[in-house]
């Protein structure tokens, strides 16, 4: 196995190690929107970096957290509004429009496929000092979430309660929040910003179908992430002409079919109902 | 955005401008196209707004990267990519609406994995056809350089169809968009009018990216619709500030990019962001003002 595929196997298992908790919370939270709108800022935020000539992750990391924590504060309980998302995101991919035609343009060496690269990924072309940075970043947000866990689903499920129990809400909300921006952050390194959600949403999702038990889920779902990167890079690797980003999407996809097959759908109705009244 | 090929300087004169950009023939369909989508994407807005389904919007409106890029592949016209890809994007986000509560947080994981397997098919389709990249940048962030007259017939036709069809449906969506529930138990027929909607959307996004992009097409139908409901709660009333405010969000927007270097997606999304970011401060203030 060469490094660069080493490289690979190990930033896509940090990353989906910490995707697929998070996305699990982002479907009780009902916030997949949140992290639709946070893999778009980090496609800003990189191109912005690169136009301005920054290292590449300096600009994904502020720009993303900046903005994860800004929307935080722009809604009640660290939820922010539908259209005020959509309004800022709206934006924010104009701005990556902006510094993508700036830096295409400009004299940092640019190739043209900068922005192609940044939308979908570039997981077998990751340095080392980037693979270790991965792991170390996407260890905390495990660890956090971990940490967080408990307060988390209850703050999610039944927020006037958590509140009325003492439970810090929108400083749950918040870190939660910034946990988001660090993993979209890492993940468009790895299948890219476009389709941070395939990690996020497609494993959650099956773990939903498959276990009422919230724990369980988040541990189904880190599973199923990290399948689905080494099912997806063995793909890339068997077959050269399909890009990595594809295959790993696309299993994590057919593991949220597989779910829905086996699962009743109306049973998953009622465990939703369940949690979420 | 043209480097060279700018005809004269601005001038704060915005007649003789707009005459000068008239003077070359792509500009010309460049301006027709535009003010076709702005009205359209803004129009059909209003619904997503008030429905607050901007996560649905989103995902229906980048459906049409996929659709492009396997027309493209397949070898046939790029416009019925972006159509085909909006009718599976309906029969896919169709089969399961309507409620809120425990349906919504299924339906993001739905939503979610749905627009992701859309994307990445683009990409495969990118990826596979080979010498795609330069065409890549079009496709996500648009391109208002060579419209064809028989691309702004395609959507004059689109657009009079949605608008008539919101004309017809106007008050039942919109009942059904606010109170479902009590729209049902007035006998309307909610899940097919949340299919009707579903498809105007469709269809206005398909028509909208062929000209912003997919990636972009999601501002002109979120910005304005948001802009005009911070002045008013009235459906009527935000329909018709919205699509005035998309019309001249759209034309400032080619203005700016044709005397600027650069792209048109950014103008529009800056012009109609920076539109919304006003109205709403100097709301706040006008309420705090007058008590």
């Amino acid at each position: 196995m060469s490094a660069s595929l080493w490289h690979a196997l190990i930033t896509g298992t940090a990353v989906a190690l910490a995707a697929g908790p998070i996305g699990y919370l982002l479907v009780l939270r009902a916030q997949m929107f949140t992290a639709d709108a946070l893999s778009h800022v980090a496609f800003a935020g990189a191109l912005a970096a690169l136009a301005l000539g920054w290292d590449l992750r300096v600009g994904l990391f502020a720009v993303t957290i900046a903005v994860a924590v800004g929307l935080g504060l722009l809604g009640p309980r660290g939820r922010p509004d539908d259209v005020v998302i959509g309004g800022v995101f709206a934006w924010v991919l104009g701005l990556g429009v902006f510094f993508l035609s700036y830096y295409t343009r400009g004299g940092h060496g640019s190739d043209g496929t900068a922005g192609v690269r940044v939308l979908f990924g570039s997981i077998l072309g990751l340095s080392r000092a980037q693979t270790v940075a991965a792991v170390v970043l996407e260890l905390i947000c495990v660890a956090a979430i971990a940490t967080l866990a408990r307060p988390l689903v209850f703050a999610s499920l039944d927020p006037l309660v958590a509140v009325a129990r003492g439970v810090p809400v929108a400083l749950l909300g918040w870190s939660f929040l910034v946990l988001l921006g660090i993993t979209a952050a890492e993940a468009s390194q790895v299948v890219g910003s476009l389709l941070i959600l395939g990690l996020l949403s497609a494993p959650a999702g099956a773990a939903i179908r498959l276990t009422s038990r919230p724990f369980v889920g988040m541990l189904a779902a880190a599973a199923i992430a990290v399948g689905s990167v080494w099912a997806g890079l063995a793909a890339a690797q068997l077959w050269p002409r399909i890009p990595p980003s594809f295959a790993i999407v696309a299993f994590a996809t057919a593991c949220y079919l597989i779910a829905g097959l086996i699962e009743d759908p109306f049973v998953v109705e009622r465990r939703l109902s369940s949690l979420t009244e | 955005m043209l480097g060279t090929a700018t005809v004269g300087e601005f001038s704060p004169n915005l007649v003789s401008d707009l005459l000068d950009m008239w003077s070359a023939p792509f500009m010309v369909n460049a301006f027709r196209a535009m003010t076709l989508v702005s009205v359209l994407g803004a129009a059909v807005g209003v619904l997503l707004v008030i429905r607050r389904e901007s996560f649905v919007g989103h995902t229906l409106s980048v459906i049409g990267v996929p659709g492009a890029s396997g027309a493209v592949y397949f070898g046939g016209p790029a416009a019925l990519g972006y159509y085909l890809a909006a009718g599976i994007g309906v029969l896919a986000l169709g089969s399961r609406r309507a409620g809120g509560g425990a349906r919504l947080a299924g339906q993001n994981a739905a939503v979610g994995t749905f627009q992701a397997a859309a994307l990445a098919t683009g990409l495969l389709f990118i990826s596979l056809y080979k010498g795609f990249l330069g065409g890549t940048s079009a496709l996500l962030f648009g391109s208002i350089l060579g419209i064809t007259g028989a691309q702004v017939a395609q959507l004059a036709v689109i657009t009079a169809l949605v608008l008539l069809a919101l004309a017809l449906l106007w008050r039942p969506l919109v009942f059904a968009s606010l109170d479902p529930v009590i729209a049902a138990s007035r006998g309307l027929r909610v899940g097919l009018l949340n299919l009707a909607y579903l498809t105007l959307l469709a269809v206005s996004a398909a028509a909208v990216a062929q000209i912003t992009g997919g990636l972009l097409v999601f501002g002109l139908l979120v910005l304005p619709a948001a802009t005009a409901q911070v002045v008013t709660t009235r459906p009527a009333r935000t329909l018709v500030i919205a699509v005035i405010l998309g019309f001249l969000i759209g034309w400032a927007s080619l203005y700016s990019a044709y005397y600027t270097d650069y792209p048109v997606g950014f103008w529009l999304t800056s012009i109609a962001f920076a539109a919304y970011v006003i109205v709403r401060v100097g709301h706040q203030i006008s309420d705090r003002v007058n008590g």
